[in-house]
């Protein structure tokens, strides 16, 4: 940034010589700059009464009202433990889980099995959280759902699963697992397969059995993969999976107070109530926290592992 | 050399066997349960609920989608429009950006890749992007609002970048010493050798054009403009389905195959996925394991 309010004359001179560059970065500079720079002021409308003829900055200033307002109904405080909570244990049992397929893949030998099962379990990945949606609809509605099919056909009585906020939790989880284990696991299947062969030869020869092998070597070598996704995965805990979430849960209040996350509120308050500046709050208050996230957890990187810092 | 097997590494692998196993079939069971019921008739539906093996297969709810069509025709017209589009002009605009941020007598490479990167970081959040979109820019229910919010991506432009650095620089020194200009270096050097991440980075910004539904949701006002996806979704939300599919005086809506017909269209829906799937499944694993890789 100094090197531009300094070099005055100079820039003139770097845009006219490499014109035909500039002018190749241009779309990507201008999409930025529209959709992300030009947005970031309008961060301001949580500190108005946005009234959507007077626009952002003619709307009157009000600091910190929406902010209290929300700490105090206790809704703030409600999304900020859902999503964290949510967020917490997709990024420790996610990665767990994949851990574990990944091991498990790799000491499979059957070629075949081995591609068919990988392309099947990543499938899951490329399907839109709509599909997801109906899949879900499809298992727990109450009078057709095949699951509510199973329960009457054993002769119990049809459970309303839509009905149960408690329920849904592990649901969401269970989703949110089935669709990510696929990716997880080739990332870490990568991670194994570029261990060094000769390492498990020797360790052979030295009479390891393959459990030895496994949690003497190709765990600790995982290790900084799995803290350095997870140290990543802090920086986004205040974001994500809106997708998932309004798919399985849409507009069932019943349901809001142990699935309501930060962007499914943020999202109601734009199209359900149009209380712009409400949700503007509470989406600042994400964007901040998440930025402030990111910093801690990379200058924890750079003090554990300076090599994986992301700057 | 051939590793003699313990009996505890037939143990683990006997296990990895089942385990892998049972998640597959986990995977691939709500993709079944969803085929057949879209096979099944209303009647059996009604009194027994979805199932994996119908009693018997009717073809009546893809019979009515298709012959009442017109609705889901504009939502595969708009889906196949946003996804083309955005992907071209995704792949146009990154490829370049990609090209110029890693060439080293570019002084400020670092400047520019900074600014990318920092919006990872920090945004200005939905509401301020829907006044923008909607007040300023003028965008309801224009096509365009579904592809230019999501036309680039900042970790694909990286990504780019980091496949130019295989690329030796004599290359581009030899071509300038022949004259080419930095334009024509990109679009007959560098494109023709880029073509794998060009592949693997089109395939997702595709896929991700494929399944919008969000800023269809937000944006869009017209029925004729909902992509896929969201069409799908108010369907499913819908008690109503006279209003989604054209009935006409035709259809008496009563009638209507309710529950089949959401799962078929939930099939059309996901149908060119599922069968391009085995052919370009390859390429996305060679893409996770770059893209997890280079970060």
């Amino acid at each position: 940034m100094a090197r531009f309010v300094h070099a005055g004359g100079n820039i003139v001179r770097e845009l006219f010589k490499n014109k035909v560059l500039y002018l190749m970065l241009l779309p990507v500079i201008v999409y930025f700059a529209v959709f992300h720079y030009a947005v970031m002021p309008g961060a301001y409308v949580a500190f108005v009464d946005y009234k959507l003829n007077k626009g952002i900055f003619g709307s009157d200033f009000i600091g910190l009202k929406n902010f209290e307002f929300l700490v105090q109904t206790g809704e703030l405080w409600n999304i900020t433990k859902n999503t964290l909570l949510y967020n917490l244990v997709f990024l420790a049992l996610g990665n767990i889980i994949q851990i574990v397929f990944a091991i498990m893949l790799s000491e499979i030998t059957g070629k075949w099995f081995k591609k068919i099962s990988q392309s099947v379990i990543l499938l899951p990945n490329f399907i839109s959280m709509v599909i997801v949606g109906v899949f879900a609809y499809n298992l727990f509605n109450f009078n057709s759902g095949f699951i509510n099919t199973i329960i009457s056909g054993a002769g119990l009585d049809r459970y309303e699963f839509y009905n149960d906020p408690g329920i849904w939790k592990y649901i969401i989880v269970a989703f949110k697992i089935w669709a990510g284990t696929g990716y997880g696991m080739i990332v870490y299947l990568a991670a194994i397969t570029g261990i060094n062969h000769d390492l498990y030869e020797a360790a052979y020869m030295d009479g390891a059995t393959t459990w030895q092998r496994i949690r003497y070597m190709t765990l600790p070598i995982l290790k900084p993969t799995f803290i350095l996704l997870l140290l990543f995965g802090m920086g986004g805990i205040l974001k994500g999976s809106f997708d998932l979430f309004y798919n399985l849960i849409g507009t069932n209040s019943v349901l809001y107070p142990q699935t309501d996350i930060i962007d499914t509120y943020v999202f109601r308050s734009l199209v359900g109530q149009f209380n712009f500046s409400m949700g503007a709050a509470v989406g600042f208050y994400q964007s901040l926290f998440g930025l402030v996230l990111v910093l801690v957890v990379n200058f924890i990187v750079r003090k554990v592992e300076p090599d994986s810092a992301l700057f | 050399m051939k590793i003699k097997q313990d009996s505890g590494s037939v143990f683990i692998k006997v296990i990895s066997y089942i385990c892998i196993t049972i998640f597959a079939l986990f995977c691939v069971f709500p993709f079944a349960l969803m085929i057949s019921s879209s096979f099944m008739n209303e009647q059996e539906i009604v009194r027994e609920g979805y199932k994996l093996i119908p009693n018997e297969v009717s073809f009546k709810a893809y019979e009515l989608l298709l012959s009442n069509s017109s609705k889901l025709v504009d939502a595969y017209q708009v889906t196949i429009f946003i996804t083309v589009v955005g992907t071209v002009l995704g792949l146009f605009m990154m490829s370049m950006a990609g090209f110029v941020l890693n060439r080293k007598d570019f002084k400020y490479r670092n400047f520019f890749s900074f600014l990318i990167y920092f919006t990872t970081l920090f945004s200005g959040g939905l509401i301020p992007t829907y006044i923008l979109m909607v007040k300023h820019l003028h965008m309801k229910d224009n096509l365009f609002a579904m592809i230019l919010p999501a036309v680039v991506g900042a970790w694909s432009i990286f990504l780019m970048r980091n496949f130019m650095k295989a690329i030796p620089d004599s290359l581009y020194e030899s071509a300038t010493i022949d004259g080419a200009g930095d334009f024509r270096i990109y679009w007959r050097i560098f494109m023709p050798l880029a073509v794998p991440s060009l592949a693997t980075i089109g395939l997702f910004s595709a896929l991700g054009f494929w399944n919008e539904w969000y800023n269809g949701m937000l944006y869009m006002d017209s029925p004729t403009k909902f992509p896929l996806q969201y069409f799908l979704q108010r369907m499913i939300n819908q008690a109503n389905m006279g209003s989604l599919i054209n009935s006409g005086a035709v259809i008496n809506t009563a009638d209507l195959p309710t529950q089949s017909i959401k799962m078929a269209t939930a099939v059309l829906a996901t149908g060119p996925i599922i069968l391009l799937y085995p052919f370009i499944q390859r390429y996305f694993v060679t893409g996770l394991t770059v893209g997890a890789v280079k970060g």
